[in-house]
């Protein structure tokens, strides 16, 4: 044994015991749930019993891929807006992104929807000017408009890292052999964010799939999502082996989807052709 | 002086006046330049000195502060780089890392809407050009420095540019790699007749390749020449000294053709100074002659003998000014001997702002950091 190598070890030791505790355990516990019933009884019917949730799952899968879409397409241009602007108004715009990130979640939900509410502050200016309110909270475009706004930084950030990283002088040689503005985009400057894309995508979508809050506070209680359903299963005992049956479903699902997309990203980078 | 100092032929590429400053600092300061076609054009200076700074120019990628810049006869000052006919090896290639070796040749063509075919046969002739058949599905990260080079130079000449730039494209590449792609560039260059803007602050690759070498310092041109003209014939101290070895003395122009310097009054071949004008003279060590101490024009004592392989180089002290001599006569450290120098081995130099900044020899293995000091000194 090398001289050091124990303390290498002893130094990695509390994120071993850290990732036991807070990961593995977890995970295991939720594994066990999902199979036992209340007895402790090994069971599939947790599993099987779940198709009476395919529409909640349906539901939330469309709420974040939408949501994720709109993060891309406004988080796109902004993060290559951002990378494009001088370093120190970069700088600035870099921390206007991160600002709201260091606000608890919970909070910018409420002032969203302090908002939109139907006493709030938006139906109030429309009142003033004499015009007719609108309800908002409750419909499907308010929850997935606090998704995008919750998430949105998210977004922008992994992108923004990848192409401040681009070196200039891709972008440079695309305008020598021949690249106007738009084709020096699509040929070089997308192709080569990719993996900023994919972990953006990765960072809305996978929030975006299991928040409750949201759509508790801006669906108004009108929408299900799996996020409610798995909560509410955990506040009564006798259903925990529910609650950890859609919790292994999701966490299956947002793997299976983090596969695809990484598969994606390698296979770009063995040379294929982005056109 | 009838011998032609560039090449002639028709002007593509006429810099006029150009000046560019970063951040207040002058970078270029009045650049004049005409280039040919078919020419083999190298822009030689130090670090720092404004090759790249050029070349970004006449690619488009900087835009001078004034001046004008032609392209066939017509200001193309206000023409993006796409719409140049110009193309570019960056100094570090810039590869593209998301595409193959066979897409990184055919992006051009491929902008360009170039029917399929088309392209997989002229890619193909590519590849042949530089050596490089059956790369075509490589990833550019499995290429060794040299290949990823060829792949770039393959890249722009696709595009069949009138004018090439390329900006110290063999620094990455070992000693051995380097010669062979010199010549390799060298052959692309006369079998495609396209005029090669060659950046390099490699003197011997500077004028082993070039139909004309550019001498530059300080962000201006110092001398264009011939390389042959500029080794024997530089026009001041800082080209003497950057170009090969050599010893540079005070002088004073007695009159046509008579020079004198070290004390003593040398016959030249140098006219058209003002009678007993001060100058610069430049002897190149490979030049003076070891003679017996009874026949020679200057006698000093041996101080250094270092042994080169096909020959010695001596440090000869005469008048405490150091000479570099280079000669396969053997002799010791504390020999006194005699040199003799022939009249067209004398190069007599109008003084310049370099003057001076180059002495003797006496301090001969701190060269490199003399020459940087200089070009720090000269700036302020
Ligand atoms: N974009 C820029 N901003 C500020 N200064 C710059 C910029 N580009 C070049 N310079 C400065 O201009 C001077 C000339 O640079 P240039 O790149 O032309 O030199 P070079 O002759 O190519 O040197 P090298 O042999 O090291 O490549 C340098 O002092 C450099 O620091
Ligand atoms: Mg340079």
């Amino acid at each position: 044994m090398k001289p050091g190598s124990f303390f290498k070890k002893a130094a990695a030791a509390p994120h071993i015991i850290w990732s036991v505790m807070f990961i593995v355990f977890p995970l295991l516990f939720v594994i066990y749930f999902a199979f036992t019933d209340n007895y402790g009884n090994f069971t599939f019917d947790n599993l099987t019993g779940l198709s009476v949730y395919t529409n909640t799952f349906i539901l939330s899968i469309g709420f974040a891929l939408i949501a994720t879409v709109v993060c891309l397409l406004i988080g796109y241009p902004l993060a290559y807006f951002i990378s494009r602007t001088d370093p120190t108004k970069q700088k600035i715009l870099v921390l206007l992104i991160m600002l709201p990130m260091w606000i608890n979640l919970l909070i910018r939900t409420y002032s969203l929807m302090s908002l939109l509410d139907n006493g709030g502050l938006i139906n109030g200016l429309l009142q003033t000017f004499g015009l007719s309110k609108i309800k908002m909270v409750g419909t499907s475009g308010a929850v997935i408009l606090g998704m995008i706004y919750d998430f949105l930084p998210y977004m922008v950030l992994p992108i923004y890292t990848t192409m401040s990283k681009l070196d200039k002088r891709y972008i440079e040689a695309a305008y020598d052999l021949g690249c106007n503005n738009r084709q020096v985009i699509s040929k070089v400057v997308m192709p080569l964010t990719v993996p900023g894309v994919i972990s953006g995508i990765t960072m809305v979508f996978v929030p975006s799939i299991s928040t409750f809050y949201i759509s508790q506070k801006l669906g108004g209680g009108t929408f299900d999502l799996i996020g409610d359903t798995i909560e509410r299963q955990f506040q009564n005992e006798i259903t925990y082996n529910t609650g950890a049956a859609i919790s292994l479903i999701m966490m299956v699902l947002i793997l299976i989807s983090l596969a695809v997309m990484n598969k994606f990203a390698d296979s770009d980078e063995e040379g294929g052709i982005i056109v | 002086m009838n011998e032609k100092d560039v090449k002639e032929g028709n002007v593509i590429i006429k810099l006029q006046d150009i000046t560019k400053s970063f951040d207040g600092e002058p970078v270029l300061q009045g650049i004049n330049l005409e280039i040919h076609d078919n020419e083999f054009i190298t822009l030689l200076g130090p670090s720092g000195c404004g090759k790249t700074t050029t070349l970004r120019i006449i690619g488009g990628f900087e835009t001078p502060d004034s001046g004008s810049i032609y392209f066939d006869g017509r200001e193309i000052s206000d023409i993006p780089p796409y719409k140049r006919q110009v193309n570019t090896v960056f100094q570090r290639y810039a590869l593209f890392p998301h595409l193959n070796v066979f897409e990184n040749i055919a992006f051009g063509l491929r902008i360009k809407k170039v029917p399929d075919p088309q392209i997989r046969e002229k890619v193909k002739q590519m590849l042949i050009l530089v050596n490089l058949k059956g790369f075509e599905k490589r990833n550019i990260s499995t290429l060794s420095g040299g290949q990823q080079q060829r792949v770039a130079i393959a890249r722009a000449l696709i595009n069949e540019p009138r004018v090439l730039l390329l900006d110290e494209p063999l620094a990455a590449l070992d000693l051995k790699l380097r010669k062979d792609m010199q010549n390799e560039l060298k052959n692309i260059q006369q079998k495609t007749g396209i005029t090669f803007i060659f950046v390099t602050h490699d003197q011997e690759e500077a004028l082993s390749m070039s139909d004309t070498i550019v001498v530059m310092a300080n962000g201006s041109i110092q001398q264009i020449g011939t390389p042959e003209k500029i080794y024997n014939e530089p026009t001041n101290a800082f080209v003497a000294d950057f170009i090969g070895e050599s010893n540079i003395v005070n002088g004073i122009m007695i009159r046509d053709y008579e020079v004198s310097f070290a004390k003593q009054t040398f016959v030249c071949e140098d006219f058209g100074f003002a009678p007993n004008e001060p100058v610069d003279v430049v002897v190149r060590p490979e030049d003076i002659d070891i003679v017996p101490v009874g026949e020679s024009m200057l006698t000093g004592e041996v101080t250094s003998v270092t042994f080169k392989g096909d020959y010695y180089e001596i440090i000869v002290d005469i008048d405490n000014f150091k000479w570099m001599i280079e000669t396969t006569d053997k002799v010791s450290v504390g020999q006194t001997i005699g040199i003799s120098i022939d009249p067209n081995e004398i190069q007599v130099m109008k003084k310049s702002e370099f003057s001076g900044m180059f002495g003797d020899y006496s301090s001969f293995s701190d060269e490199l950091d003399r020459l940087s000091d200089m070009t720090e000194g000269a700036k302020e």
